[in-house]
């Protein structure tokens, strides 16, 4: 290590530090009870207390809401990178009246945040008998997720040669033989970097699915997060092990995905 | 070519460019071609069209009336909601808070990602480990990143103040999210915990596209770290600085989530947003149209500011998004 760097490297370090802490205190404090907590704040746990977290795993309810969450993300994303390939598609390859301004609409539709159509989203779905549904929460997560997709999957779809189309029309390959065939799997890349930008934004969604399920049947990780919160604010200890575990699906994904989801937010903020 | 059913096009369309020239092709072959296209945008168009669209129209139209959420709404008011917007205190003072979380956005958190960036754009010993650890809270939700450090920021009890008075700093501790003074400066803090290592990234990738032999030419020429960053770096990061800057607007004026669960907009509307204020009239006062007339506010001020920012700001830079409008240069 050279010394000139040796101020860089303190920096960072401090960082990585104050990045750090409030995890490793979550992380300590559930070995802790609340009352040793408040005595002993900063050392570790003596003894190391492990029902916060047993109690948590051994619940149905943190199971079932791990489950929920699970259900939602992979409907969300299915829907939207099935329907969002299919418009990207036509939308890169094809060059049809309209074109332009469907593509706009979609690009628009990046700033629409979820707020903004909250309270008519809500009266929509409880017209349609979709409250305390799970198709109340998928439909309108695809919907809202479907013009970062398009625009990530439309500028991949685009680079790959005409050649490649010709070849596929001469063999007798119709558009979505093309598409099906031989776009698709050689967008495999792009696919599964739309898909895990999809799992994060539903996993994360908190307004919709507040709003959705009234009853606790459907529940994700977040809401789950905010009543135990709401039930247990004396026991904090308790509060601390539930959010670690809460934590553990979002950063196992993360570190399973890093390059898709790196690649996903570079790519979405250049190409939007 | 020509019995081609859809026409290849893997150039990037021009703003100039008009729908294809099929003139030659007979009409009968030329629908097909359109109705092929179109019903590839079918299912989406669909999702989009009546779960994003359709409920925006709706908020419009619902603004016009008085109306608790039952039933349809029959008490037609015309702009009342507007203007009685224009006299809120709360709406007003959501609009002063958003407008201070972006200045404090661009002038600490992004500057702040930036130096990260350019520091673990160096040849740094464990740099890939300290580029994962502060994207890290990205993943995390907003729920549960408000839950934790509501529990660190809790007044004597929490992490914060202790930590503050074991080194004798009482002084500088205090109550955090439940002061009317401390609370925006410290969900402010925890934005950046967990959003300054979003914009790095998007830095990173940045600095990676700025071919070294710059720098080094420079470096012959006899200029220093900083007039090196000054001069080369940051001119042709310009792009992404103006794009991270967008995002991060955007995400200021649309910020729900965090507020909802650590202070519900608390104390005395010290830190509510406008998606705050939004929820609180349509689901906790029943006030529709009210609240759809915030919604609408929240569409426009976000559309406006994207168009005007794309347009002025970011010209130069894509080709993309709203500037391909056509006709619109």
């Amino acid at each position: 290590m050279k010394t000139r760097s040796l101020p860089l490297y303190v920096v960072v370090w401090l960082v990585g530090i104050v990045m750090v802490t409030p995890l490793l205190y979550a992380l300590i404090s559930g070995f802790k009870t609340t009352d040793q907590l408040s005595e002993n704040a900063f050392g570790l746990p003596s003894p190391w207390v492990t029902s916060n977290y047993t109690d948590v795993l051994a619940s149905s309810s943190f199971w079932k809401m791990l489950g929920s969450s699970t259900l939602i993300a992979v409907g969300t994303t299915v829907l939207t990178v099935g329907a969002a390939a299919l418009a990207a598609f036509a939308l890169a390859r094809f060059a049809f009246r309209g074109r332009e301004m469907m593509f706009t609409l979609f690009t628009i539709g990046l700033m629409f945040p979820f707020a903004v159509a909250i309270l008519p989203l809500f009266v929509l779905l409880r017209t349609f008998g979709l409250l305390d549904n799970p198709w109340g929460v998928i439909l309108p997560q695809a919907a809202f997720g479907l013009p970062i997709t398009v625009v990530i999957l439309r500028g991949f779809f685009r680079a790959i040669p005409g050649e490649l189309e010709e070849a596929a029309t001469l063999d007798g390959c119709g558009p979505f033989g093309f598409f099906w065939r031989i776009l698709l799997p050689m967008a495999r890349p792009a696919l599964g970097t739309v898909s895990v930008l999809a799992i994060v934004a539903s996993w994360n969604n908190f307004l919709l699915p507040l709003l959705v399920f009234s009853e606790q049947t459907w529940w994700t990780i977040p809401i789950g997060v905010q009543q135990f919160q709401g039930q247990y604010s004396a026991d904090i200890a308790r509060v601390f092990a539930y959010l670690i575990l809460a934590m553990v699906p979002a950063l196992a994904f993360y570190a399973v995905a890093e390059r898709q989801l790196i690649g996903g937010i570079t790519m979405g903020a250049t190409k939007g | 070519m020509s019995t081609s059913t859809y026409v290849k096009d893997a150039r990037p369309p021009t703003a100039a460019e008009a729908p294809p020239p099929a003139n030659r092709r007979p009409l009968m072959r030329r629908f097909t071609a359109w109705l092929t296209a179109v019903a590839f945008t079918l299912p989406a168009l669909i999702l989009f069209g009546a779960l994003v669209l359709t409920p925006i129209l709706y908020a419009l139209y619902v603004s016009l009336f008085n109306w608790g959420g039952f039933g349809s709404p029959e008490d037609y008011v015309g702009i009342d909601n507007y203007t009685r917007l224009l006299d809120d205190p709360v709406f007003l003072g959501d609009l002063w808070r958003g407008l201070l979380l972006v200045l404090f956005s661009i002038a600490v958190q992004l500057p702040f990602a930036l130096a990260m960036a350019v520091a673990l754009n160096q040849k740094l010993r464990g740099r890939a480990v300290y580029r994962m650890l502060f994207f890290a809270p990205y993943v995390l939700s907003e729920v549960i990143t408000g839950v934790l450090f509501m529990m660190i920021f809790a007044p004597d009890e929490g992490l914060a103040d202790r930590a503050l008075g074991s080194i004798g700093l009482d002084g500088l501790g205090g109550l955090w999210f439940a002061d009317q003074d401390t609370v925006l400066p410290t969900l402010f803090l925890v934005m950046t915990w967990k959003y300054f290592g979003f914009h790095m990234m998007l830095y990173l990738a940045g600095l990676q596209n700025i071919p070294a032999e710059l720098h080094e030419a420079a470096r012959i020429d006899g200029a220093n770290a900083w007039q090196r960053f000054r001069h080369v770096t940051l001119p042709l990061l310009g792009p992404t600085i103006r794009i991270s800057i967008f995002l991060s607007v955007i995400g200021a004026i649309q910020l729900f989530d965090l507020v909802w669960v650590v202070t519900q907009g608390g104390p005395d509307h010290h830190s509510e947003t406008m998606a705050v204020t939004l929820f609180q009239f349509g689901f906790k006062r029943y006030q529709m149209g009210y609240a759809s007339a915030i919604s609408i506010a929240l569409f426009l001020i976000s559309l406006v500011f994207a168009i005007a920012y794309q347009r002025l700001v970011m010209r130069r830079d894509t080709e993309g998004a709203l500037t391909t409008m056509r006709g619109a240069r």
